[in-house]
């Protein structure tokens, strides 16, 4: 086997996030390729054994490179009758599902629905479509459990380990570093060894159980990707955001501040700097949104690395503030980790819709530039180069990022901060009583960036303000040429970091049919796409954009070499809105809403058959 | 804060090039005139003074000032100042908006700058009026009150600026008369030297939207009847002669005769007296002037910050300080022990393939 996909489901108690997560690392550090999708429910702890109370962790391990967590499900573990329901349409026909007996009663059963003289288990339908192993995973925990002394909630608790034992033993996964986790996370300082203990030994329980019961699936290995030597970690994308970040302010030699108030996918991007103090990180948990981005612009003003994050609907309260900084052209980063909407939407789907409320969503001319993250590892890149830009041209940059990309996973080769590019930071320096006034509006002549003067430097004294700036001087005006000159200033300041980008890659034939072109946390699910399309025969090339404004200057070249340009994207058609408002190219709009990454295979059904081609036209789009 | 070497500034140092554009009359000049000489008189260099506003008349204020500033958004200022005293907490900072700004768009943010005690001198000019806008209802005008947008009479009950300092945790809570600048000076020195939030109200005319307001307690002939001053352990009198006086009686404060023998003594670390203090309304009873309470001691937000990173921080990277150097530069080693953090593993440059 060169690949396969495992889906853990349960209730939102049942710690599947965890046993999922585990099991991520488990096949991470035995050299797999491996890629991640959590998919868990907005509510903390849902009625149990409801449907909407399910959460699901979702890992695709393989001996090749994986860019996502996989279309169908090979292996289902369900840890209770919600939770088949609920994923039972994503398993392959033949796949294999693991249910914890225990929980299939009528009480449970009738939670999630079913009516009353219905089981799945005896579905003689199911049971022709699917494998199906029952195992009484309540009972054994409890019973790996009789002597421990701990509690029937305690014991309980732990049927998750159980899980992972089983499938830790099918799939040849070592104990090892769970045990390590295990360890680490209940012993130290939560002091509780005997959970400790007891998880190890439902975990051993589990993988002994899967090695000597006789009805279980056949055991199955998957060997290591071949990867590029060096040292490896696994990282979520919030997890590289957050480290990004602190890099970018180390190669600028400056400290960071980060400003934020809690918002569901974004938050975890402030948890992760908050335990940074012995890095110098200031995070700052704001009483809003508004005050998180004012604060962020108030640090930025005395020469921090300062960046504000959120999701959707605080981006939008954050508007009138990141406009601010488009007048005050002091460098931002503003992180969107973005989510299905509108307004408070689906807090933990996956959505790209907030591309044009990143490049417009302020009052007026207030050009800032975007760019989005590919993938979680992809975020450490990202993060460094929207501190780049912002430094480079003064200004604020939108990093976009989406739950998707935020809560999933995968390998990471940790680089050496030495071999990363420094970021040129320039405070100018004290100026004499008897020189020149200090003109806080003048621009450097390539970037036309301004002079970034921090309070404290002698003889720089100057006010930033919301009111129109004469152009140099940055005294108030209202000289209607003068505003002319600055809003185009501002807009030319943007366009010309495009002089700095890597030029757009294409994957596959550098002309021909078809390009596929992407951007976000699509590209896995495009790439892969490209791939079986290629393979099949189609001159379909695949392209992902990580700078959105502006956009790389071979973009329009690399377009108009296709006769075909498809845009698939997670919202109803914006980057192909802006593709044809810019180069007036007919690029098709490939679109699909569902709080969801579309799957390899809608996307290669409808790039093969031309019929199903449809286009920003909302009435077409399938 | 910075010492040694100060230079000798004068108010002229702290006065830019900018024309002041308020109407004439307007209360902002006064307090202008006292900022700047308080400046004048501060043991800061110039380059060290951030001033922040938000937006209205009171905001254009960082432009009349020969300091750093920020001229910002509606209401936002306190976030703004936050972020700056934060980042750089040997930096001066002063913010000064209005009573719209700061009580109404900015309420939240005013209130969660206090409950955190962050080092800033705030100047609320409150007029009870918006100026910029031309005239509307503030949230501190008078019930009833007729203009353009309640041509039949407000109907919301104005906000006590001075209560809600308090019940916002405010540290340093005073209240000032635009016109009596010797006062106001004091006012904002003892701001100034007070770490923590120092909230001073003023009370500032709007000479063309709402002349005359604030008339009873700053003219010659009112006044006396109208304001009773603070001072720290003295008396409460006021009157032309100080012949009348403030007692505590049954839980209430009533005016009494100056003779009396139980006239409230003012103790400006008293939080239950400065409550009582923050009540007194005209014509009923004077109304305060001084510092009505100050708590000293409270660490700052910015204190606790830092105290935290400090305690954090290996003890090679300690502050370098400076302007343009800064001292939270995260270093190559952390960056290092932060990429490696949780489980790692190797791939060798032949991997084993089997
Ligand atoms: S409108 Fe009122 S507050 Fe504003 S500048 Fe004129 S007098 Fe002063």
């Amino acid at each position: 086997m060169d690949r396969l996909v495992i889906r853990f489901c349960g209730d939102s108690g049942d710690g599947m996030q965890l046993a999922g997560g585990q099991f991520s690392l488990q096949s991470a550090i035995l050299g797999n390729d491996i890629a991640t999708f959590p998919d868990f429910p907005a509510e903390i702890r849902a009625p149990r054994g409801s449907t909407f109370g399910v959460s699901a962790f979702q890992v695709q391990f393989a001996a090749t490179d994986v860019l996502t967590p996989g279309d169908q499900v090979h292996v289902l573990v369900a840890m209770n009758p919600a939770g088949l329901k609920t994923n039972l349409d994503d398993v392959e026909p033949r796949g294999v599902i693991i249910v914890n007996d225990d929980e299939f009663n009528r009480v449970n059963l009738r939670r999630c629905g079913y009516p009353d003289d219905y089981d799945p288990r005896d579905d003689p339908a199911l049971r022709m479509r699917y494998q199906f192993f029952p195992v009484s995973m309540s009972r054994l925990t409890r019973e790996a459990l009789a002597e421990s002394g701990l509690g029937a909630r305690d014991m309980d608790r732990c049927r998750n380990m159980f899980a992972l034992g089983v499938v830790s033993f099918l799939y040849d996964r070592p104990l090892e570093p769970v045990i390590r986790w295990i360890e680490a996370s209940f012993g130290g300082k939560r002091g509780r060894p005997e959970l400790a203990e007891a998880n190890v030994r439902v975990l051993r329980a589990g993988f002994h159980f899967a090695e000597t019961a006789e009805i279980m699936p056949p055991r199955v290995t998957v060997a290591p990707a071949p990867r590029q030597p060096g040292r490896y970690r696994q990282i979520s994308g919030n997890e590289a955001l957050a480290i990004g970040l602190v890099t970018a302010a180390h190669k600028a030699g400056a400290g960071l501040f980060y400003a934020g108030y809690p918002i569901t996918p974004a938050s975890d991007l402030l948890h992760a700097l908050a335990r940074l103090p012995h890095l110098g990180v200031i995070t700052f948990q704001a009483e809003d949104e508004i005050s998180a981005v004012c604060a962020a612009i108030g640090a930025s003003f005395t020469g921090k690395i300062a960046v504000t994050g959120s999701s959707g609907p605080g981006i939008t309260l954050k508007s009138e503030a990141i406009g601010l900084a488009v007048m005050y052209e002091l460098p931002l980063v503003i992180v969107d980790v973005q989510r299905a909407g509108p307004s408070t939407g689906m807090p933990t789907k996956m959505e790209q819709a907030d591309l044009l409320l990143a490049m417009f969503g302020r009052a007026a001319e207030s050009p800032v530039a975007v760019i989005a993250a590919a993938g979680p590892a992809d975020c450490f890149d990202m993060a460094i180069e929207a501190v780049r830009l912002a430094v480079h041209g003064m200004c604020p940059v939108m990093l976009l990022s989406d739950a998707g990309v935020a809560n999933g996973a995968e390998p990471w080769r940790i680089p050496d901060p030495a071999d990363i590019a420094p970021i040129p930071v320039v405070h100018p320096g004290p100026r004499a009583a008897d020189a020149p006034p200090f003109k806080p509006y003048a621009r450097d002549p390539e970037s036309l960036a301004r002079p970034w003067a921090v309070p404290g430097t002698p003889g720089l004294e100057h006010r930033l303000g919301g009111l129109e700036k004469q152009d140099i001087s940055g005294a108030v005006s209202y000289d209607p040429d003068n505003h002319d000159r600055m809003v185009r200033l501002r807009a030319e300041k943007i366009s010309r970091l495009a002089t700095r980008l890597p030029p757009v890659e294409v994957t596959g034939p550098a002309t021909g049919d078809v390009l596929l072109l992407g951007w976000g946390g699509t590209y896995g699910t495009i790439h892969t796409a490209g791939e079986v399309l290629r393979a099949e025969g189609h001159a379909v090339a695949t392209a992902h954009l990580r700078h959105l404004n502006p956009f790389p200057l071979n973009l329009e070249s690399v377009l108009r070499s296709y006769a075909r340009v498809i845009v698939p994207e997670v919202n109803q058609g914006q980057l192909a809105l802006l593709l044809r408002a810019r180069f007036l190219i007919d690029v098709e709009s490939v679109t699909e809403t569902r709080g969801r990454m579309f799957t390899i295979e809608s996307l290669v059904n409808r790039v093969r058959g031309a019929g199903i081609r449809s286009t920003p036209d909302r009435s077409r789009t399938p | 804060m910075t010492a040694g070497n100060l230079p000798v500034l004068t108010p002229a140092d702290f006065t830019t090039d900018q024309e002041v554009r308020w109407c004439p009359g307007c209360g902002d000049y006064a307090v202008l005139t006292a900022v700047r000489r308080v400046f004048a008189s501060l043991p800061h260099r110039r380059e060290d003074h951030v001033v922040v506003s938000g937006i209205g008349c009171a905001a254009r204020f960082p432009y009349y000032l020969e300091t750093y500033g920020m001229h910002t958004i509606h209401g936002r200022a306190p976030a703004f100042a936050t972020g700056v005293k934060l980042s750089r907490p040997d930096l001066h900072v002063t913010l000064i908006s209005g009573d719209g700004d700061l009580l109404s768009i900015g309420g939240n943010q005013t209130i969660h700058m206090m409950r955190r005690n962050v080092d800033v001198t705030v100047l609320l000019c409150n007029n009870r009026i918006y100026g910029l806008t031309k005239g509307q209802t503030s949230p501190t005008s008078e019930l009833g009150m007729q203009t353009k947008s309640t041509p039949g009479g407000s109907v919301d009950a104005p906000i006590n600026p001075l209560a809600l300092a308090l019940g916002a945790g405010c540290t340093f809570v005073a209240r000032s008369i635009d016109v009596d600048v010797k006062h106001l000076s004091g006012m904002i020195t003892h701001g100034a030297d007070h770490r923590g939030t120092a909230f001073i109200e003023i009370y500032q005319d709007c000479n063309i939207f709402n002349h005359g307001v604030w008339f009873y307690a700053s003219q010659k002939e009112t006044r006396p009847d109208h304001i009773v001053e603070l001072h720290h352990g003295r008396p409460l009198l006021f009157g032309r002669e100080n012949q009348r006086a403030i007692a505590l009686r049954h839980g209430r404060l009533v005016e009494v005769d100056a003779s009396a023998d139980d006239v409230l003594l003012h103790d400006e670390r008293s939080l239950g007296l400065a409550w009582l203090l923050a009540g007194m309304k005209s014509p009923d009873l004077p109304e305060p002037i001084g510092i009505l309470y100050r708590e000293p001691d409270r660490p700052t937000c910015e204190d606790l910050v830092h105290a935290r990173i400090r305690a954090a921080r290996p003890a090679s990277q300690d502050a370098v300080g400076g302007a343009t150097s800064d001292a939270l530069v995260p270093d190559a080693a952390g960056c290092r022990a932060l990429f490696a953090e949780g489980a790692t593993w190797s791939v060798e440059p032949e991997p084993r393939r089997s």
